[in-house]
């Protein structure tokens, strides 16, 4: 595991300013932890680390050990006691490292989180924040570097959300603290040092709705989370070809928005959707198949999806970009749907 | 093959016994054996379907151990857990309409004999991922400490859940926070059909519980004033602030693991050896001894429970089945509801 290193600066809470993700998810949970008693955050390397990728810096300092706790390398057990420290009227928010760690806490996540309130004929709600880093671009190979967000996005009972965006990653976080159910926020890691305007006062983020980030009108790009770049660099190039692509930030993987969505398919008539799981049970062929569904007369060409290679992310740089959504592959996959 | 250990000596009775209290005693631990013999009746009609694990022969666990625990105390349990809910007090005629699949059940049909629920009385659910309640209880003390709430968790799991990661750790983490957990290790001597000493190398409990900085003590779990008085002393421990406590409790069960199991992999004599020492027989002859304990009294605290049982499985036969229209409605929680009061 790497991390990066950089000065805990927030922006003040309440102008508007250019702040990393990374530093708007702090913002978020400094917020949260000084609002809310019942807030706590816990993960591995969250305290004196200041987290592997740098959130949590300065919350110990700020919060103490109780609220900002260390845990073992015990995924299932301090995602299980997120579960319980929720059940008992905490607002838990538990950082895993990755979401290749997460599969360690799925029993959990699965078991217990997304089943308790059924199972107990409604008597529980389960309040629980979990956060991850995921995805590829960072030649950590093919243990860190997975997106798989899709499957729990299968999962029923439980709420997934992929910021795109520095607001969102603040906003979004702000959200999920008052969701009753269990929330899982996946931020893509080559995310975090990137730049962008971060309006506190705008609070808490929309969970319903996926957002259209460009506008256009000869096709549709879904999509969300770290690709979101790569499909807006896409577009940009497209209409130097004079293109005009529609780009949609899915942002909640469940439930999803597929309204926002065929809204726009049905102006385009054409969709490419760009996931950067693998393509084989992806989220990807979800939003395809409901595209399918219920706008198969809107559509004048089949759907078409970019997704990762099939194959374990590998190590070198060559190797990895060539198994990752390009905006080159988004490009001809748009051409094949014109 | 080797046999599994015997429990403990018999601590013998205590010298004072409160004659009420010994009758409420066996008057749970008969509550559960007539539940759970009728509840094999009425599965082998059908009534019950699904899987069905009986605590036969571990009644003087779940009744002594809750005895220790207050009204504001959590418990969670295993999928084996019709004698812990019965034992906190949830009417048999809810548990006995969840596994008819009725919607006056206490999970509303939707968990069954698994997964047994009462947040009223702080009955956090029976878990059937085995060791998956473990971390749970560790964030329900964990809430209790970050909230100043003089509370503890008492978490029943068997010896399976020790071979597991997630028993590795629970027991690190509620040692290392040193949360208000009370552990109670329901030594049956089977995971499944695997006897104890085929599936894990160290089987003394109470060394390994001391490996991860946790005190612990073993009880003999068939006899229920053992049991109690172990339980009350540890959940003392608890709440004197000393940490989370495991108390090993050697017990038997004497019905095969479920009731789809054909309990190959024991021995007639084996079972036979520990009905020698059935947690209820035990407790009459010693009430009897002590002349605490007529045939009339018997006889009452027998009516009791026939009564009990037969009026909850009336119950549950009178009682409408959950709706289809209710199936899901408890996926998500509506957005307006008001958040929960722990």
């Amino acid at each position: 595991m790497t991390t990066t290193t950089e000065k805990p600066s927030t922006p003040a809470a309440s102008r508007a300013a250019t702040v990393t993700y990374r530093e708007a998810i702090r913002a978020a949970l400094r917020e949260a932890l000084a609002g809310d008693p019942r807030v706590f955050l816990m993960g591995e390397d969250v305290g004196p680390y200041g987290g592997a990728f740098a959130v949590s810096m300065g919350l110990l300092e700020e919060f103490g050990p109780e609220r900002v706790r260390d845990t073992p390398l015990a995924e299932s057990t301090f995602v299980g006691a997120g579960i319980g420290a929720a059940l008992g009227g905490m607002r838990p928010i538990v950082e895993v490292m990755t979401i290749n760690f997460s599969l360690l806490a799925l029993d959990q996540i699965l078991n217990n989180a997304a089943t308790l309130r059924h199972m107990s004929g409604g008597q529980l709600n389960v309040p629980l924040v979990v956060r991850m880093a995921s995805g590829g671009g960072r030649q950590l190979a093919a243990q860190h570097s997975h997106s798989l967000e899709g499957w729990y996005a299968h999962i029923p009972g439980i709420r997934v959300l992929a910021p795109a965006t520095v607001q969102d990653a603040y906003g979004m976080l702000l959200a999920a603290l008052r969701e009753p159910d269990p929330v899982f926020l996946f931020e893509h890691a080559t995310l975090y040092p990137m730049e962008g305007e971060l309006d506190p006062a705008a609070g808490a983020a929309d969970l319903d709705h996926a957002i259209v980030r460009r506008e256009g009108t000869n096709a549709t790009l879904i999509t969300y989370g770290g690709s979101l770049g790569k499909a807006l660099a896409a577009a940009e190039r497209l209409a130097e070809e004079g293109v005009a692509a529609e780009v949609i930030d899915l942002r909640t993987l469940r439930p999803l928005d597929m309204d926002t969505v065929l809204a726009s398919v049905a102006k385009t008539h054409r969709a490419v959707v760009i996931d950067e799981a693998w393509r084989t049970g992806s989220l990807a062929a979800e939003v395809s198949a409901q595209i399918m569904e219920r706008g198969f007369d809107l559509l004048d060409a089949p759907v078409a999806r970019v997704c990762s290679a099939e194959v374990p992310i590998p190590y070198a740089k060559h190797l990895e970009e060539a198994a990752l959504p390009q905006p080159e592959g988004i490009i001809a996959a748009v051409r094949g749907v014109l | 093959m080797e046999v599994m250990t015997s429990p403990p000596e018999a601590t013998g009775i205590a010298a004072e016994l409160d004659r009420d209290h010994a009758h409420f005693l066996l008057q749970e631990m008969l509550r559960i054996r007539r539940f759970e013999e009728r509840c094999a009746e009425v599965y082998s009609l059908g009534k019950i379907r699904g899987f069905l694990h009986l605590y036969i022969g571990e009644e003087a666990v779940a009744v002594g151990t809750m005895q220790a625990l207050q009204a504001e105390d959590a418990i969670v349990a295993t999928y084996r857990e019709h004698g812990q809910a019965l034992a906190r007090g949830i009417p048999a005629g809810v548990i006995m309409a969840e596994m008819y699949g009725k919607s006056t059940g206490c999970s509303r049909g939707h968990g069954g004999s698994m997964h047994l629920f009462d947040i009223a009385r702080r009955f956090y659910g029976g878990y059937a991922i085995v060791a998956g309640g473990l971390p749970v209880a560790v964030g329900l003390a964990l809430a209790d400490r970050m909230q100043n709430r003089a509370r503890i968790t008492a978490c029943y799991f068997g010896d399976g859940a020790a071979a597991e990661g997630e028993f590795h750790e629970s027991m690190n983490l509620a040692a290392l926070w040193k949360l208000p957990v009370l552990f109670l290790y329901e030594n049956n001597g089977y995971a499944m059909g695997t006897a104890l000493p085929r599936a894990q190398a160290q089987l003394d409990m109470v060394l390994r519980a001391r490996g991860y900085g946790i005190d612990a003590a073993t009880v003999d779990g068939m006899d229920v004033l053992a049991v109690e008085a172990a339980a009350r002393q540890a959940a003392e421990r608890i709440r004197s602030g000393g940490g989370p406590f495991l108390l090993e409790l050697r017990t038997y069960r004497f019905r095969a693991h479920s009731m789809a199991d054909p309990d190959r992999y024991r021995t007639k004599a084996e079972i036979e050896h520990w009905k020698e020492r059935d947690p209820i027989a035990l407790f009459i002859t010693r009430l009897r001894e002590r002349e605490l304990l007529s045939d009339a009294d018997l006889a009452q605290l027998e009516g009791n429970a026939a009564a009990e049982v037969q009026a909850a499985i009336d119950f549950a036969d009178a009682s409408p089945p959950e709706p289809v229209e209710a199936l899901l409605r408890d996926v998500c929680t509506p957005r307006e509801t008001p958040e929960p009061t722990p």
